[in-house]
């Protein structure tokens, strides 16, 4: 039974303007259409082109579930690819990254493409004489994706051809990456560390919803960065200095006016932060010789102002985060429903000392790793929440918190931190982009369709 | 102590994986130096635990937030509790250096981890960086590769 494919008003009747439908989370024709609409109408992040330096050097990720390859073609340019064979349907490139030298060459039967995934050598082509070849898509070679932009080195695309430019559909949103990019002397990111890898059997919007959820921490890790505190304190009495550590963890156990204070910023499309005038980060220890570095490159009034921003998590919707004061980036990757991987990368900042670079990765071990007590104790509220999900009592998921009438989706605002507007900014979006491409089936033919 | 023995080296990684099996976790921890560490690589023959990405990087005062967290009333992934078995391989003898005070040996493994009705197999080479410390074996330390570091896993919330 299909409730709705080619039936956006059901869609839309699965998002109120402060509840959210359980089939959001939990129905499998919702997530294929998600990955038929919501993945191709939105800009994805794709990947860092530090990770491709070199001509021939690639990646291999997907977007939503298509297999994708990002590329670095011989001028330079990064191109996006599906990354399958226009022959008979194998992928070109297995591993998650390399360098392919000047062509991909396919393993099956050897058609070879360009580094920007044009056509370049058919073998025996003369089998192909008098045939209708040329006619076909696949002397196209390797397809690309709808459209490619690369912004300060992040690397998104949009599979639909047409729809929203970046532009419009990132906005003012963009300046979380700058901040995060500025904060190099040199105005240069390279992502560096291996990607943290994380397996949670759960609906991928609970981990993006989670990012703007200022209401769980003093709750959910009470148990990890509450233990850390007072663990610390029987240490402390010992004398030196509190480690790096410490001040990672014991800042998720701010009280619930420290979050309200720290603010939500929402951005048309989804996009939005928290932490507007501070945020967890904000009371690190300074790093020997980085406010130099930063003062000599920018000027003290920018590199102050460049580092006094110090944004918690920045959604870009719909699936990654981004930590600008930590360098990080964390990639929510749907894969079925109920089951989501988490990606999270560490960017090294160019031309700043090494510290920064070990606390980055530090905070990724400490907070996103299936290693991290952290992170242990927001998957289990996700599992939970996938299994409750599925009760018939309720069918609706709250998110009410500092609900303003008359509230405007799509405006950008800066609201109390403990607000739950960001969540329902993205529902609105999802709705939004869900239905932008899908041909309504159930309209009653000609005039008789609602507007 | 006596000079240390082969047998000796052996034994000890024995105890060891049998103190976290039984959940003695703060006999565990006292097997430690104080500036000791427990390590789990996330990349392949990794050299640099600060500048390379880890899974886990534990100094003393982190295995202790750890083993705290397990028996606090409200750590929610530890309701209901995880458990754990090791088996190991006969520990082989790396180095016995007396005059540094350097012993290390070197333990393939296989690793079940269990918590509700879940069950995840681990395997991989545990390495031990072994000193004498007042009389005793103690873990400058220990460092657990998985054969499949880079795999995405869900929570590995006990010690390997
Ligand atoms: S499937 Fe790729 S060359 Fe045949
Ligand atoms: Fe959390």
């Amino acid at each position: 039974m299909t409730r709705y494919r080619g039936n956006p008003q059901a869609i839309r009747d699965l998002i109120r303007p402060t509840e959210v439908h359980r089939d959001v989370y939990i129905d499998p024709e919702v997530f294929q259409l998600e990955m038929e609409h919501l993945f191709a109408n939105t800009w994805v992040y794709v990947g860092h082109a530090s990770q491709i330096p070199n001509p021939g050097d690639y990646v291999t990720t997907e977007i939503g579930r298509q297999p994708v390859l990002m590329s670095r073609h011989s001028d330079g340019t990064i191109h996006v690819l599906y990354n399958r064979c226009p022959h008979k349907g194998v992928k070109v490139a297995s591993e998650a990254c390399g360098n392919t030298g000047k062509f991909f060459r396919c393993p099956y039967h050897a058609w070879s493409f360009k580094t920007d995934g044009s056509l370049l050598a058919i073998p025996l082509k003369k089998g192909y004489e008098g045939t209708h070849l040329q006619e076909k898509e696949a002397v196209k070679g390797l397809a690309p994706v709808g459209g490619v932009h690369v912004y300060r080195d992040f690397v998104f695309a949009r599979l639909n051809p047409v729809g929203q430019s970046f532009e419009e559909f990132f906005g003012d949103a963009l300046s979380s990456i700058d901040n995060m990019v500025d904060r190099s002397p040199e105005g240069k990111l390279v992502l560096e560390g291996a990607p943290s890898r994380y397996m949670h059997p759960c609906n991928w919007k609970m981990l993006v919803e989670n990012q703007t959820d200022t209401c769980h921490p003093m709750v959910a890790h009470e148990s990890s960065a509450g233990t850390a505190v007072s663990v610390w304190e029987r240490e402390a009495a010992k004398g030196g200095r509190k480690p790096m550590a410490v001040e990672v963890y014991a800042p998720f156990m701010a009280p619930y006016e420290f979050f309200e204070k720290m603010g939500i910023r929402v951005w048309p499309n989804g996009h939005g932060h928290t932490g507007v005038t501070t945020s967890i980060h904000a009371d690190y220890s300074a790093v020997p010789g980085y406010m130099d570095q930063m003062v000599a490159a920018y000027g003290e009034e920018r590199a102050k102002r460049i580092l006094g921003e110090n944004r918690h998590n920045t959604v870009y919707f719909p699936n990654i985060m981004v930590k600008g004061p930590i360098q990080t980036l964390r990639l929510f990757k749907p894969i079925a429903a109920d089951k989501t991987l988490v990606e999270s990368y560490t960017f090294r900042l160019v031309g700043a000392p090494d510290m920064l670079f070990e606390r980055t990765l530090m905070y990724n071990r400490l907070i996103n790793a299936p290693t991290s007590i952290v992170g242990h104790d927001d998957l289990e509220m996700y599992e939970r929440a996938q299994l409750g999900l599925h009760s018939d009592g309720l069918e609706w998921v709250n998110v009410e918190r500092l609900y303003e009438d008359g509230e405007e989706p799509d405006a950008t605002a800066v609201i109390n931190g403990t607000s739950e507007r960001q969540m329902r900014n993205q529902f609105q979006a999802w709705a939004k982009f869900m239905t932008m491409s899908m041909d309504d089936a159930t309209a009653p033919a000609k005039s008789g369709a609602a507007a | 102590m006596s000079a240390v023995t082969q047998d000796d080296l052996v034994r000890f990684v024995y105890r060891e994986a049998r103190l976290l099996d039984e959940m003695e976790f703060d006999q565990w921890l006292a097997l430690f130096t104080e500036d000791g560490h427990y390590w789990m690589p996330g990349e392949w023959r990794q050299t640099d635990p600060r500048l390379q990405a880890s899974l886990m990087y534990e100094d003393m005062l982190l295995l202790r937030i750890r083993v705290e967290r397990l028996s606090n009333a409200r750590t929610f992934s530890q309701k209901p509790r995880s458990r754990c078995q090791h088996v190991l391989q006969v520990p082989q003898v790396d180095e016995m250096d007396e005059a540094a005070n350097r012993y290390r040996t070197y333990t393939p493994f296989h690793y079940v981890e269990t918590r509700g009705d879940e069950k995840e197999w681990y395997a991989g080479w545990a390495r031990h960086e072994l000193a004498v410390v007042d009389g005793a074996l103690k873990i400058r330390l220990k460092r657990v590769d998985l054969v499949n570091f880079d795999a995405p896993f869900g929570n590995i919330q006990l010690f390997m």
